[in-house]
Protein backbone atom coordinates (compact mmCIF):
# COMPACT_ATOMS: atom_id res chain seq x y z
CA UNK A 1 0.00 0.00 0.00
CA UNK A 2 3.11 2.22 0.91
CA UNK A 3 4.90 1.15 -1.91
CA UNK A 4 1.91 2.32 -4.33
CA UNK A 5 1.08 5.39 -2.23
CA UNK A 6 4.81 6.16 -2.94
CA UNK A 7 4.68 5.62 -6.55
CA UNK A 8 1.22 7.47 -7.19
CA UNK A 9 2.86 9.63 -10.15
CA UNK A 10 3.99 6.60 -11.68
CA UNK A 11 0.70 4.56 -11.86
CA UNK A 12 -1.55 7.17 -12.95
CA UNK A 13 0.96 7.93 -15.94
CA UNK A 14 1.49 4.31 -16.71
CA UNK A 15 -2.53 4.04 -16.45
CA UNK A 16 -2.73 7.06 -19.13
CA UNK A 17 -0.57 5.15 -21.28
CA UNK A 18 -2.05 2.03 -21.03
CA UNK A 19 -5.40 3.50 -21.34
CA UNK A 20 -4.01 5.54 -24.85
CA UNK A 21 -3.04 2.35 -25.74
CA UNK A 22 -5.72 0.10 -25.45
CA UNK A 23 -8.94 2.51 -26.01
CA UNK A 24 -7.12 4.63 -29.38
CA UNK A 25 -7.01 1.07 -31.16
CA UNK A 26 -11.02 0.25 -29.96
CA UNK A 27 -11.78 3.17 -31.50
CA UNK A 28 -9.76 2.51 -34.96
CA UNK A 29 -11.17 -1.28 -35.27
CA UNK A 30 -14.64 0.27 -34.45
CA UNK A 31 -13.96 2.50 -37.42
CA UNK A 32 -12.92 -0.41 -39.49
CA UNK A 33 -15.52 -3.20 -38.17
CA UNK A 34 -18.59 -1.64 -39.30
CA UNK A 35 -17.76 -1.36 -42.82
CA UNK A 36 -16.27 -5.05 -42.64
CA UNK A 37 -19.02 -6.40 -40.69
CA UNK A 38 -21.84 -4.49 -43.10
CA UNK A 39 -19.93 -6.59 -46.18
CA UNK A 40 -20.70 -9.31 -43.86
CA UNK A 41 -24.46 -9.06 -44.32
CA UNK A 42 -24.36 -8.33 -47.69
CA UNK A 43 -23.33 -12.14 -49.10
CA UNK A 44 -23.49 -15.28 -47.59
CA UNK A 45 -19.81 -16.25 -49.49
CA UNK A 46 -18.87 -12.39 -48.13
CA UNK A 47 -19.86 -13.48 -44.77
CA UNK A 48 -18.03 -17.02 -43.98
CA UNK A 49 -14.77 -15.27 -45.88
CA UNK A 50 -14.88 -12.17 -43.89
CA UNK A 51 -15.60 -13.68 -40.73
CA UNK A 52 -13.15 -16.86 -40.81
CA UNK A 53 -10.15 -14.29 -41.91
CA UNK A 54 -11.15 -12.06 -39.10
CA UNK A 55 -11.24 -14.70 -36.54
CA UNK A 56 -8.11 -16.12 -37.14
CA UNK A 57 -6.35 -13.03 -36.49
CA UNK A 58 -7.65 -13.09 -32.95
CA UNK A 59 -5.15 -16.52 -33.13
CA UNK A 60 -1.57 -14.51 -33.74
CA UNK A 61 0.39 -14.48 -30.26
CA UNK A 62 0.21 -10.46 -29.13
CA UNK A 63 4.26 -11.23 -28.64
CA UNK A 64 4.69 -12.28 -32.30
CA UNK A 65 2.66 -9.31 -33.28
CA UNK A 66 4.48 -6.76 -31.66
CA UNK A 67 7.95 -8.45 -32.76
CA UNK A 68 6.48 -9.10 -36.69
CA UNK A 69 5.11 -5.10 -37.38
CA UNK A 70 8.13 -3.32 -36.73
CA UNK A 71 10.30 -4.60 -40.42
CA UNK A 72 6.21 -4.83 -41.98
CA UNK A 73 5.44 -1.85 -41.32
CA UNK A 74 8.84 0.31 -41.13
CA UNK A 75 8.70 1.12 -37.76
CA UNK A 76 10.79 1.06 -34.96
CA UNK A 77 10.89 -1.30 -32.64
CA UNK A 78 9.94 0.83 -29.48
CA UNK A 79 7.30 2.72 -31.93
CA UNK A 80 3.96 2.79 -29.81
CA UNK A 81 2.24 3.04 -32.96
CA UNK A 82 3.07 -0.92 -33.73
CA UNK A 83 0.91 -1.37 -30.17
CA UNK A 84 -1.32 0.46 -31.20
CA UNK A 85 -1.82 -1.12 -34.93
CA UNK A 86 -1.69 -4.71 -33.23
CA UNK A 87 -4.59 -3.58 -30.89
CA UNK A 88 -6.32 -2.62 -33.54
CA UNK A 89 -6.05 -5.87 -35.55
CA UNK A 90 -6.99 -7.66 -32.14
CA UNK A 91 -9.98 -5.02 -32.04
CA UNK A 92 -11.20 -5.70 -35.47
CA UNK A 93 -11.44 -9.46 -34.78
CA UNK A 94 -13.59 -9.40 -32.17
CA UNK A 95 -15.83 -6.72 -33.58
CA UNK A 96 -15.88 -7.78 -37.24
CA UNK A 97 -18.53 -11.15 -36.61
CA UNK A 98 -20.35 -8.62 -33.79
CA UNK A 99 -20.94 -5.91 -35.96
CA UNK A 100 -22.68 -8.27 -38.69
CA UNK A 101 -24.53 -10.30 -35.74
CA UNK A 102 -25.74 -7.08 -34.24
CA UNK A 103 -27.17 -5.76 -37.93
CA UNK A 104 -28.62 -9.36 -39.22
CA UNK A 105 -30.58 -9.16 -35.66
CA UNK A 106 -32.50 -6.10 -37.53
CA UNK A 107 -36.39 -7.75 -37.44
CA UNK A 108 -37.22 -8.78 -40.39
CA UNK A 109 -40.76 -6.24 -41.28
CA UNK A 110 -38.34 -3.46 -39.79
CA UNK A 111 -36.05 -3.92 -42.23
CA UNK A 112 -38.88 -4.33 -45.16
CA UNK A 113 -40.25 -1.65 -43.72
CA UNK A 114 -37.41 1.09 -44.58
CA UNK A 115 -37.15 -0.64 -47.98
CA UNK A 116 -40.17 -0.06 -48.99
CA UNK A 117 -39.62 3.40 -47.73
CA UNK A 118 -37.37 4.42 -50.20
CA UNK A 119 -34.20 4.47 -47.93
CA UNK A 120 -31.21 4.08 -50.37
CA UNK A 121 -29.08 0.99 -49.02
CA UNK A 122 -26.55 3.31 -47.35
CA UNK A 123 -29.48 5.78 -46.25
CA UNK A 124 -30.93 2.41 -44.45
CA UNK A 125 -27.87 1.26 -43.14
CA UNK A 126 -26.96 4.54 -41.28
CA UNK A 127 -30.42 5.49 -39.96
CA UNK A 128 -32.28 2.18 -39.28
CA UNK A 129 -29.44 -0.55 -38.88
CA UNK A 130 -26.76 0.83 -37.38
CA UNK A 131 -28.75 2.56 -34.64
CA UNK A 132 -31.03 -0.85 -33.42
CA UNK A 133 -27.79 -2.57 -33.87
CA UNK A 134 -25.84 -0.58 -31.18
CA UNK A 135 -26.67 -2.84 -28.20
CA UNK A 136 -24.98 -5.82 -29.76
CA UNK A 137 -22.35 -3.89 -31.21
CA UNK A 138 -21.85 -2.37 -27.13
CA UNK A 139 -21.39 -5.63 -25.68
CA UNK A 140 -18.78 -6.45 -28.32
CA UNK A 141 -16.85 -3.67 -27.62
CA UNK A 142 -16.95 -4.22 -24.10
CA UNK A 143 -15.13 -7.77 -24.49
CA UNK A 144 -12.64 -6.23 -26.85
CA UNK A 145 -12.26 -3.51 -24.25
CA UNK A 146 -11.40 -6.20 -21.64
CA UNK A 147 -9.10 -8.05 -24.04
CA UNK A 148 -6.97 -5.05 -25.22
CA UNK A 149 -6.50 -3.83 -21.59
CA UNK A 150 -4.97 -7.29 -21.08
CA UNK A 151 -2.98 -7.73 -24.34
CA UNK A 152 -1.41 -4.05 -24.01
CA UNK A 153 0.09 -5.34 -20.81
CA UNK A 154 2.51 -8.04 -22.94
CA UNK A 155 3.72 -5.22 -24.87
CA UNK A 156 6.36 -3.97 -21.72
CA UNK A 157 8.37 -7.44 -22.93
CA UNK A 158 9.27 -5.73 -26.03
CA UNK A 159 10.01 -2.06 -24.06
CA UNK A 160 6.99 -0.27 -24.19
CA UNK A 161 5.75 1.54 -21.10
CA UNK A 162 2.18 0.66 -20.21
CA UNK A 163 1.00 -0.74 -16.89
CA UNK A 164 2.30 -4.38 -18.28
CA UNK A 165 5.79 -2.35 -16.80
CA UNK A 166 4.58 -3.28 -12.79
CA UNK A 167 4.26 -6.92 -14.10
CA UNK A 168 8.12 -7.65 -15.27
CA UNK A 169 9.53 -5.34 -13.01
CA UNK A 170 7.92 -6.99 -10.27
CA UNK A 171 8.69 -10.24 -11.12
CA UNK A 172 12.58 -9.33 -12.12
CA UNK A 173 12.86 -7.80 -8.98
CA UNK A 174 10.58 -10.08 -7.12
CA UNK A 175 8.77 -8.01 -5.60
CA UNK A 176 5.15 -9.20 -5.41
CA UNK A 177 3.83 -5.96 -4.33
CA UNK A 178 4.75 -4.05 -7.83
CA UNK A 179 2.58 -6.97 -9.54
CA UNK A 180 -0.20 -6.62 -7.75
CA UNK A 181 -0.37 -3.09 -8.04
CA UNK A 182 -0.15 -3.73 -12.20
CA UNK A 183 -2.56 -6.08 -11.62
CA UNK A 184 -5.26 -3.64 -9.91
CA UNK A 185 -4.81 -0.84 -11.82
CA UNK A 186 -5.14 -3.09 -14.78
CA UNK A 187 -8.66 -4.08 -13.73
CA UNK A 188 -9.66 -0.59 -12.82
CA UNK A 189 -8.47 0.51 -16.07
CA UNK A 190 -10.50 -2.81 -17.56
CA UNK A 191 -13.71 -1.55 -15.57
CA UNK A 192 -13.46 2.22 -16.52
CA UNK A 193 -13.25 1.19 -20.04
CA UNK A 194 -16.40 -1.17 -19.17
CA UNK A 195 -18.66 1.29 -17.59
CA UNK A 196 -17.94 4.29 -19.74
CA UNK A 197 -18.92 1.77 -22.99
CA UNK A 198 -22.06 0.44 -20.91
CA UNK A 199 -22.69 4.46 -20.26
CA UNK A 200 -22.61 5.87 -24.02
CA UNK A 201 -24.31 3.26 -25.29
CA UNK A 202 -27.12 3.84 -23.02
CA UNK A 203 -27.40 7.36 -23.82
CA UNK A 204 -27.42 6.38 -27.35
CA UNK A 205 -30.58 3.60 -27.13
CA UNK A 206 -33.04 5.49 -24.97
CA UNK A 207 -36.05 3.35 -26.79
CA UNK A 208 -34.22 0.37 -25.10
CA UNK A 209 -35.02 1.25 -21.62
CA UNK A 210 -38.86 1.70 -22.18
CA UNK A 211 -41.39 -0.10 -20.16
CA UNK A 212 -44.64 -0.91 -21.72
CA UNK B 1 -54.43 3.27 -61.19
CA UNK B 2 -52.10 -0.03 -61.01
CA UNK B 3 -51.89 -2.12 -64.16
CA UNK B 4 -50.35 -5.43 -64.22
CA UNK B 5 -50.16 -6.88 -67.69
CA UNK B 6 -48.84 -10.35 -68.39
CA UNK B 7 -47.00 -10.45 -64.76
CA UNK B 8 -44.81 -13.64 -64.17
CA UNK B 9 -42.32 -14.11 -61.37
CA UNK B 10 -40.10 -17.19 -61.36
CA UNK B 11 -37.92 -18.57 -58.79
CA UNK B 12 -35.05 -20.65 -59.77
CA UNK B 13 -34.90 -23.96 -56.85
CA UNK B 14 -31.01 -23.68 -56.99
CA UNK B 15 -30.69 -27.11 -58.96
CA UNK B 16 -31.92 -25.85 -62.79
CA UNK B 17 -35.14 -26.27 -62.16
CA UNK B 18 -37.59 -23.45 -60.96
CA UNK B 19 -41.25 -22.51 -59.39
CA UNK B 20 -43.78 -20.32 -60.50
CA UNK B 21 -44.85 -17.78 -57.80
CA UNK B 22 -46.61 -15.67 -59.94
CA UNK B 23 -47.84 -17.03 -63.05
CA UNK B 24 -49.29 -14.27 -66.34
CA UNK B 25 -51.48 -12.40 -63.83
CA UNK B 26 -52.88 -9.43 -65.37
CA UNK B 27 -54.96 -7.21 -63.39
CA UNK B 28 -56.50 -3.26 -62.59
CA UNK B 29 -56.66 -1.78 -59.38
CA UNK B 30 -58.60 1.27 -60.46
CA UNK B 31 -58.32 4.83 -58.97
CA UNK B 32 -59.36 5.49 -55.27
CA UNK B 33 -60.55 1.81 -54.99
CA UNK B 34 -59.16 -1.09 -52.69
CA UNK B 35 -58.86 -3.99 -53.90
CA UNK B 36 -57.92 -7.09 -52.41
CA UNK B 37 -55.46 -10.06 -53.38
CA UNK B 38 -57.04 -12.99 -51.23
CA UNK B 39 -56.13 -16.60 -51.73
CA UNK B 40 -54.46 -19.73 -49.74
CA UNK B 41 -50.19 -19.88 -49.03
CA UNK B 42 -48.41 -20.15 -51.81
CA UNK B 43 -50.54 -17.95 -53.80
CA UNK B 44 -48.63 -15.56 -55.18
CA UNK B 45 -50.37 -12.14 -53.11
CA UNK B 46 -47.63 -10.84 -51.04
CA UNK B 47 -45.14 -12.02 -54.11
CA UNK B 48 -47.68 -9.84 -56.39
CA UNK B 49 -47.98 -6.95 -54.12
CA UNK B 50 -44.20 -6.65 -53.32
CA UNK B 51 -43.43 -6.51 -56.86
CA UNK B 52 -45.40 -3.17 -57.52
CA UNK B 53 -42.58 -1.16 -55.43
CA UNK B 54 -40.12 -3.58 -56.56
CA UNK B 55 -39.02 -4.92 -53.82
CA UNK B 56 -39.52 -7.98 -55.63
CA UNK B 57 -39.16 -7.56 -59.78
CA UNK B 58 -41.39 -9.35 -61.80
CA UNK B 59 -39.54 -11.91 -64.24
CA UNK B 60 -41.55 -10.88 -66.97
CA UNK B 61 -44.75 -8.39 -68.00
CA UNK B 62 -45.12 -5.01 -66.98
CA UNK B 63 -46.62 -3.21 -64.09
CA UNK B 64 -47.52 0.31 -64.44
CA UNK B 65 -48.99 2.83 -62.21
CA UNK B 66 -51.06 5.67 -63.61
CA UNK B 67 -49.75 4.82 -67.17
CA UNK B 68 -45.91 5.10 -66.16
CA UNK B 69 -44.28 1.14 -65.99
CA UNK B 70 -42.58 1.07 -62.70
CA UNK B 71 -39.48 -0.53 -64.03
CA UNK B 72 -38.48 2.50 -65.53
CA UNK B 73 -39.19 4.85 -62.41
CA UNK B 74 -35.92 5.55 -60.29
CA UNK B 75 -36.70 2.90 -57.14
CA UNK B 76 -36.48 5.56 -53.94
CA UNK B 77 -38.70 7.74 -56.31
CA UNK B 78 -41.19 4.76 -56.76
CA UNK B 79 -41.06 3.79 -53.23
CA UNK B 80 -41.53 6.68 -51.54
CA UNK B 81 -44.78 7.76 -53.69
CA UNK B 82 -46.28 4.28 -52.60
CA UNK B 83 -47.61 3.78 -48.79
CA UNK B 84 -46.46 0.41 -47.75
CA UNK B 85 -48.00 -1.38 -44.68
CA UNK B 86 -46.90 -4.31 -43.43
CA UNK B 87 -48.60 -7.43 -40.76
CA UNK B 88 -46.45 -6.56 -37.78
CA UNK B 89 -46.29 -2.51 -38.62
CA UNK B 90 -42.41 -2.95 -38.89
CA UNK B 91 -41.72 0.56 -37.03
CA UNK B 92 -38.66 1.39 -36.27
CA UNK B 93 -37.92 0.62 -32.60
CA UNK B 94 -35.76 3.32 -32.09
CA UNK B 95 -37.77 6.18 -32.95
CA UNK B 96 -40.73 8.14 -31.42
CA UNK B 97 -44.18 7.49 -32.87
CA UNK B 98 -43.99 10.76 -34.13
CA UNK B 99 -40.15 10.16 -35.95
CA UNK B 100 -41.62 7.18 -37.35
CA UNK B 101 -44.62 8.90 -38.77
CA UNK B 102 -42.12 11.75 -40.38
CA UNK B 103 -39.80 9.14 -42.10
CA UNK B 104 -40.98 9.36 -45.78
CA UNK B 105 -41.77 13.58 -45.81
CA UNK B 106 -38.34 13.80 -44.09
CA UNK B 107 -37.14 11.84 -46.64
CA UNK B 108 -38.50 13.87 -49.24
CA UNK B 109 -37.05 16.99 -47.68
CA UNK B 110 -39.77 18.40 -45.81
CA UNK B 111 -38.28 19.95 -43.05
CA UNK B 112 -38.55 18.88 -39.68
CA UNK B 113 -41.59 21.18 -38.60
CA UNK B 114 -43.92 21.12 -41.27
CA UNK B 115 -43.61 17.19 -41.20
CA UNK B 116 -43.63 16.54 -37.73
CA UNK B 117 -46.93 19.11 -37.86
CA UNK B 118 -48.63 16.88 -40.55
CA UNK B 119 -48.02 13.89 -38.61
CA UNK B 120 -49.43 14.83 -35.28
CA UNK B 121 -52.76 15.61 -37.53
CA UNK B 122 -52.37 12.31 -38.91
CA UNK B 123 -51.68 10.42 -35.76
CA UNK B 124 -54.99 11.83 -34.85
CA UNK B 125 -56.85 11.21 -37.92
CA UNK B 126 -55.88 7.03 -37.37
CA UNK B 127 -57.43 7.50 -33.89
CA UNK B 128 -54.16 7.59 -31.44
CA UNK B 129 -53.92 9.76 -28.52
CA UNK B 130 -51.64 12.32 -29.31
CA UNK B 131 -50.01 12.03 -26.34
CA UNK B 132 -48.66 8.91 -27.41
CA UNK B 133 -46.74 10.80 -30.25
CA UNK B 134 -43.45 11.14 -27.90
CA UNK B 135 -43.90 7.22 -26.98
CA UNK B 136 -41.49 4.57 -28.70
CA UNK B 137 -43.41 1.57 -30.65
CA UNK B 138 -42.50 -0.88 -27.60
CA UNK B 139 -44.99 1.19 -25.56
CA UNK B 140 -47.74 0.65 -27.73
CA UNK B 141 -50.31 -1.86 -27.99
CA UNK B 142 -50.35 -4.34 -31.29
CA UNK B 143 -53.35 -2.24 -32.45
CA UNK B 144 -51.90 0.71 -31.75
CA UNK B 145 -49.08 0.31 -33.50
CA UNK B 146 -50.92 -0.82 -36.91
CA UNK B 147 -52.19 2.63 -36.60
CA UNK B 148 -48.80 4.20 -36.35
CA UNK B 149 -48.35 2.07 -39.66
CA UNK B 150 -51.24 3.24 -41.17
CA UNK B 151 -49.95 7.06 -40.32
CA UNK B 152 -46.87 6.49 -41.15
CA UNK B 153 -47.67 5.07 -44.94
CA UNK B 154 -50.29 8.32 -45.49
CA UNK B 155 -47.46 10.45 -44.25
CA UNK B 156 -46.38 11.57 -47.58
CA UNK B 157 -49.94 11.60 -49.01
CA UNK B 158 -48.91 8.85 -51.73
CA UNK B 159 -51.43 7.95 -54.48
CA UNK B 160 -51.09 4.60 -53.93
CA UNK B 161 -51.17 1.93 -50.87
CA UNK B 162 -49.80 -1.28 -50.37
CA UNK B 163 -50.75 -3.02 -46.82
CA UNK B 164 -49.81 -6.67 -46.56
CA UNK B 165 -52.14 -8.41 -44.01
CA UNK B 166 -52.31 -5.24 -41.96
CA UNK B 167 -54.38 -6.23 -39.22
CA UNK B 168 -53.63 -10.02 -39.41
CA UNK B 169 -51.75 -9.85 -36.39
CA UNK B 170 -54.07 -8.15 -33.73
CA UNK B 171 -57.03 -9.65 -31.79
CA UNK B 172 -60.80 -9.97 -33.78
CA UNK B 173 -62.29 -7.42 -31.69
CA UNK B 174 -59.27 -4.48 -32.60
CA UNK B 175 -59.09 -5.72 -35.88
CA UNK B 176 -62.84 -5.38 -36.83
CA UNK B 177 -62.02 -1.70 -35.54
CA UNK B 178 -59.05 -1.11 -37.32
CA UNK B 179 -61.01 -2.63 -40.24
CA UNK B 180 -63.72 -0.23 -39.54
CA UNK B 181 -61.52 2.91 -39.10
CA UNK B 182 -59.90 1.90 -42.25
CA UNK B 183 -63.42 2.05 -44.33
CA UNK B 184 -64.15 5.32 -43.10
CA UNK B 185 -60.75 7.05 -43.53
CA UNK B 186 -60.46 5.60 -47.10
CA UNK B 187 -63.77 7.09 -47.75
CA UNK B 188 -62.36 10.77 -46.67
CA UNK B 189 -58.67 9.97 -48.42
CA UNK B 190 -59.92 7.79 -51.71
CA UNK B 191 -56.63 5.86 -52.33
CA UNK B 192 -55.70 3.47 -54.90
CA UNK B 193 -55.01 0.41 -52.56
CA UNK B 194 -53.47 -3.08 -52.86
CA UNK B 195 -54.62 -5.01 -50.09
CA UNK B 196 -52.98 -8.78 -49.58
CA UNK B 197 -55.35 -10.98 -47.05
CA UNK B 198 -55.27 -14.73 -46.17
CA UNK B 199 -58.46 -13.88 -44.74
CA UNK B 200 -61.59 -14.06 -47.22
CA UNK B 201 -64.01 -12.16 -45.05
CA UNK B 202 -62.04 -9.26 -44.54
CA UNK B 203 -61.21 -9.39 -48.61
CA UNK B 204 -64.92 -9.45 -48.84
CA UNK B 205 -65.55 -6.78 -46.04
CA UNK B 206 -63.37 -4.46 -47.13
CA UNK B 207 -62.42 -4.91 -50.93
CA UNK B 208 -64.40 -2.54 -53.82
CA UNK B 209 -63.20 -5.51 -56.02
CA UNK B 210 -61.52 -9.05 -55.07
CA UNK B 211 -59.28 -10.83 -57.03
CA UNK B 212 -58.91 -14.51 -55.82
CA UNK B 213 -55.81 -16.60 -56.73
CA UNK B 214 -54.83 -19.95 -56.86
CA UNK B 215 -51.72 -21.91 -56.05
CA UNK B 216 -49.33 -21.26 -58.18
CA UNK B 217 -50.02 -17.55 -58.64
CA UNK B 218 -53.32 -17.67 -61.60
CA UNK B 219 -55.85 -15.40 -61.29
CA UNK B 220 -58.92 -17.17 -60.60
CA UNK B 221 -61.42 -14.76 -60.27
CA UNK B 222 -61.65 -10.98 -60.17
CA UNK B 223 -65.25 -9.60 -59.01
CA UNK B 224 -67.29 -7.99 -56.41
CA UNK B 225 -67.47 -8.92 -52.83
CA UNK B 226 -71.23 -9.49 -53.85
CA UNK B 227 -70.70 -11.50 -57.10
CA UNK B 228 -67.74 -13.26 -55.63
CA UNK B 229 -70.31 -14.74 -53.09
CA UNK B 230 -73.14 -15.23 -55.30
CA UNK B 231 -71.37 -16.59 -59.02
CA UNK B 232 -68.38 -18.31 -57.59
CA UNK B 233 -66.06 -19.13 -61.56
CA UNK B 234 -65.41 -22.75 -59.81
CA UNK B 235 -65.33 -25.04 -57.54
CA UNK B 236 -61.91 -24.05 -55.72
CA UNK B 237 -63.20 -20.33 -55.87
CA UNK B 238 -66.67 -21.81 -54.35
CA UNK B 239 -64.19 -23.98 -52.14
CA UNK B 240 -62.36 -20.73 -51.00
CA UNK B 241 -64.99 -17.95 -50.48
CA UNK B 242 -66.78 -20.83 -47.75
CA UNK B 243 -69.91 -21.76 -46.38
CA UNK B 244 -72.33 -19.50 -45.53
CA UNK B 245 -72.44 -17.38 -48.66
CA UNK B 246 -75.86 -17.43 -48.78
CA UNK B 247 -76.14 -15.51 -46.03
CA UNK B 248 -73.18 -13.45 -45.95
CA UNK B 249 -74.37 -11.84 -49.57
CA UNK B 250 -76.97 -10.55 -47.61
CA UNK B 251 -74.83 -7.99 -46.60
CA UNK B 252 -74.58 -6.05 -50.15
CA UNK B 253 -78.13 -6.09 -50.66
CA UNK B 254 -79.90 -3.05 -49.32
CA UNK B 255 -82.65 -3.12 -47.15
CA UNK B 256 -85.58 -2.03 -48.92
CA UNK B 257 -87.90 0.35 -46.81
CA UNK B 258 -90.12 -2.42 -45.64
CA UNK B 259 -93.00 -2.01 -43.04
CA UNK B 260 -92.04 -1.55 -39.33
CA UNK B 261 -93.69 -2.99 -36.60
CA UNK B 262 -94.57 -0.15 -33.65
CA UNK B 263 -93.34 -1.48 -30.55
CA UNK B 264 -94.60 -0.58 -27.53
CA UNK B 265 -91.35 0.17 -25.05
CA UNK B 266 -90.38 0.72 -21.40
CA UNK B 267 -88.00 2.67 -19.90
CA UNK B 268 -85.32 1.80 -16.78
CA UNK B 269 -87.50 1.95 -13.88
CA UNK B 270 -90.87 0.99 -15.55
CA UNK B 271 -92.83 -0.43 -12.92
CA UNK B 272 -94.05 -4.59 -12.82
CA UNK B 273 -97.64 -3.41 -13.25
CA UNK B 274 -96.96 -1.32 -16.16
CA UNK B 275 -94.84 -3.64 -18.03
CA UNK B 276 -97.68 -6.75 -17.52
CA UNK B 277 -100.45 -4.35 -18.95
CA UNK B 278 -98.55 -4.53 -22.29
CA UNK B 279 -99.18 -8.14 -22.30
CA UNK B 280 -96.07 -9.55 -24.37
CA UNK B 281 -94.01 -11.95 -22.66
CA UNK B 282 -91.16 -9.85 -24.02
CA UNK B 283 -90.88 -5.71 -23.93
CA UNK B 284 -88.12 -3.95 -25.12
CA UNK B 285 -86.37 -1.20 -23.18
CA UNK B 286 -85.25 2.01 -24.41
CA UNK B 287 -82.95 4.45 -23.17
CA UNK B 288 -83.21 8.15 -22.95
CA UNK B 289 -83.06 8.94 -25.93
CA UNK B 290 -84.79 6.23 -27.53
CA UNK B 291 -82.07 4.20 -28.19
CA UNK B 292 -83.03 0.63 -27.99
CA UNK B 293 -81.34 -1.03 -24.64
CA UNK B 294 -82.41 -4.40 -24.95
CA UNK B 295 -85.09 -7.12 -23.98
CA UNK B 296 -86.98 -7.93 -21.15
CA UNK B 297 -88.74 -10.99 -20.01
CA UNK B 298 -92.14 -9.24 -18.59
CA UNK B 299 -92.06 -12.70 -16.05
CA UNK B 300 -88.91 -11.65 -14.45
CA UNK B 301 -89.91 -7.99 -13.61
CA UNK B 302 -91.16 -8.06 -9.86
CA UNK B 303 -91.05 -4.37 -8.99
CA UNK B 304 -89.55 -2.62 -11.76
CA UNK B 305 -87.33 -2.30 -14.93
CA UNK B 306 -83.82 -2.37 -13.95
CA UNK B 307 -80.21 -2.96 -15.78
CA UNK B 308 -79.50 -6.29 -14.90
CA UNK B 309 -82.86 -7.79 -16.01
CA UNK B 310 -81.77 -6.41 -19.66
CA UNK B 311 -81.34 -9.24 -22.85
CA UNK B 312 -78.49 -7.75 -24.80
CA UNK B 313 -78.17 -10.55 -27.38
CA UNK B 314 -79.81 -8.78 -29.99
CA UNK B 315 -78.23 -6.99 -32.66
CA UNK B 316 -79.89 -3.74 -34.21
CA UNK B 317 -80.15 -3.35 -37.56
CA UNK B 318 -80.34 -0.14 -39.07
CA UNK B 319 -82.61 1.54 -41.81
CA UNK B 320 -80.53 1.93 -44.21
CA UNK B 321 -78.58 -1.55 -43.12
CA UNK B 322 -78.38 -4.44 -45.52
CA UNK B 323 -81.13 -7.65 -45.39
CA UNK B 324 -78.45 -9.31 -43.30
CA UNK B 325 -78.45 -6.37 -40.65
CA UNK B 326 -82.36 -7.00 -40.84
CA UNK B 327 -82.21 -10.94 -40.94
CA UNK B 328 -79.78 -11.59 -38.02
CA UNK B 329 -81.40 -8.59 -35.76
CA UNK B 330 -84.61 -11.00 -35.95
CA UNK B 331 -82.50 -14.36 -35.93
CA UNK B 332 -80.88 -12.84 -32.70
CA UNK B 333 -83.76 -11.23 -30.84
CA UNK B 334 -84.73 -13.41 -27.85
CA UNK B 335 -88.70 -12.12 -28.71
CA UNK B 336 -88.51 -13.15 -32.72
CA UNK B 337 -88.53 -9.20 -33.24
CA UNK B 338 -85.98 -7.62 -35.04
CA UNK B 339 -85.22 -4.14 -33.34
CA UNK B 340 -84.64 -1.64 -36.13
CA UNK B 341 -82.89 1.46 -35.08
CA UNK B 342 -82.71 5.14 -37.12
CA UNK B 343 -79.37 7.09 -38.38
CA UNK B 344 -79.59 8.32 -35.16
CA UNK B 345 -79.40 5.13 -33.04
CA UNK B 346 -83.07 5.42 -31.95
CA UNK B 347 -85.67 3.18 -31.84
CA UNK B 348 -88.27 3.19 -34.88
CA UNK B 349 -89.48 -0.52 -35.31
CA UNK B 350 -89.24 -4.25 -35.10
CA UNK B 351 -89.63 -6.44 -38.24
CA UNK B 352 -89.97 -10.63 -38.00
CA UNK B 353 -87.63 -12.89 -39.96
CA UNK B 354 -90.65 -14.01 -41.80
CA UNK B 355 -90.92 -10.51 -43.38
CA UNK B 356 -87.20 -10.48 -44.17
CA UNK B 357 -87.65 -13.54 -46.19
CA UNK B 358 -89.78 -12.90 -48.70
CA UNK B 359 -87.93 -9.34 -49.41
CA UNK B 360 -85.13 -11.41 -50.44
CA UNK B 361 -86.83 -14.19 -52.44
CA UNK B 362 -88.20 -11.33 -54.31
CA UNK B 363 -85.08 -9.60 -54.75
CA UNK B 364 -83.38 -13.18 -55.88
CA UNK B 365 -85.99 -13.14 -58.66
CA UNK B 366 -85.32 -9.67 -59.66
CA UNK B 367 -81.50 -10.87 -60.20
CA UNK B 368 -82.67 -13.97 -62.14
CA UNK B 369 -85.20 -11.74 -64.37
CA UNK B 370 -82.25 -9.21 -64.96
CA UNK B 371 -79.56 -11.73 -65.81
CA UNK B 372 -82.01 -13.64 -68.34
CA UNK B 373 -83.18 -10.10 -69.78
CA UNK B 374 -78.95 -9.37 -70.48
CA UNK B 375 -78.47 -13.31 -71.94
CA UNK B 376 -81.88 -12.19 -74.39
CA UNK B 377 -80.26 -9.39 -75.10
CA UNK B 378 -77.12 -10.62 -75.52
CA UNK B 379 -78.71 -13.40 -78.09
CA UNK B 380 -80.37 -10.50 -79.97
CA UNK B 381 -77.44 -9.07 -80.67
CA UNK B 382 -75.93 -12.14 -81.99
CA UNK B 383 -78.70 -13.36 -83.61
CA UNK B 384 -78.63 -11.04 -87.33
CA UNK B 385 -75.47 -12.42 -87.33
Amino acid sequence: MTWALDHLDEIFSLAGQHAWLAGLPLLIGLVISIPLGWLATRKASLRTGLLTVTGLLYTIPSLALFILLPPLLGTKVLDPVNVIIAMSIYTIALLTRTVADGLAAVDTSTRQAAVAMGYSTFGRFRAVDLPLAIPVVAAGLRVAAVSNVSIVSVASLIGISQLGYFLTDGYARSFPTEVWVGIIACLLLALVFDLVIQLLARVLTPWTRVTA
Amino acid sequence: MIRFEGVTKKYGDGSGGESIAVNDLSLEAPTGRITVLVGPSGCGKTTTLRMVNRMIDPSSGVISIDGNDTAELPLAELRRGIGYVIQHAGLFPHRTVLDNVTTVPRLLGTDKKTARRRAMELIERVGLDPDLAKRYPAQLSGGQQQRVGVARALAADPPVMLMDEPFSAVDPVVREQLQNEFLRLQSELGKTILFVTHDIDEAVKLGDQVAVLRVGGTLAQLATPAQLLADPVDDFVAGFVGRDRGYRSLQFAEAPELELTNEPTVTIGTTASSVRAIGEPWVLCVGDDGEPMGWVRAAAVTSAVARDLLQRGGTVASTQGSLRELLDAALSSPSGRGVVADADGRFVGTIRASEVVPVIEARQQSVAAREDAAAAALHGEAAPA
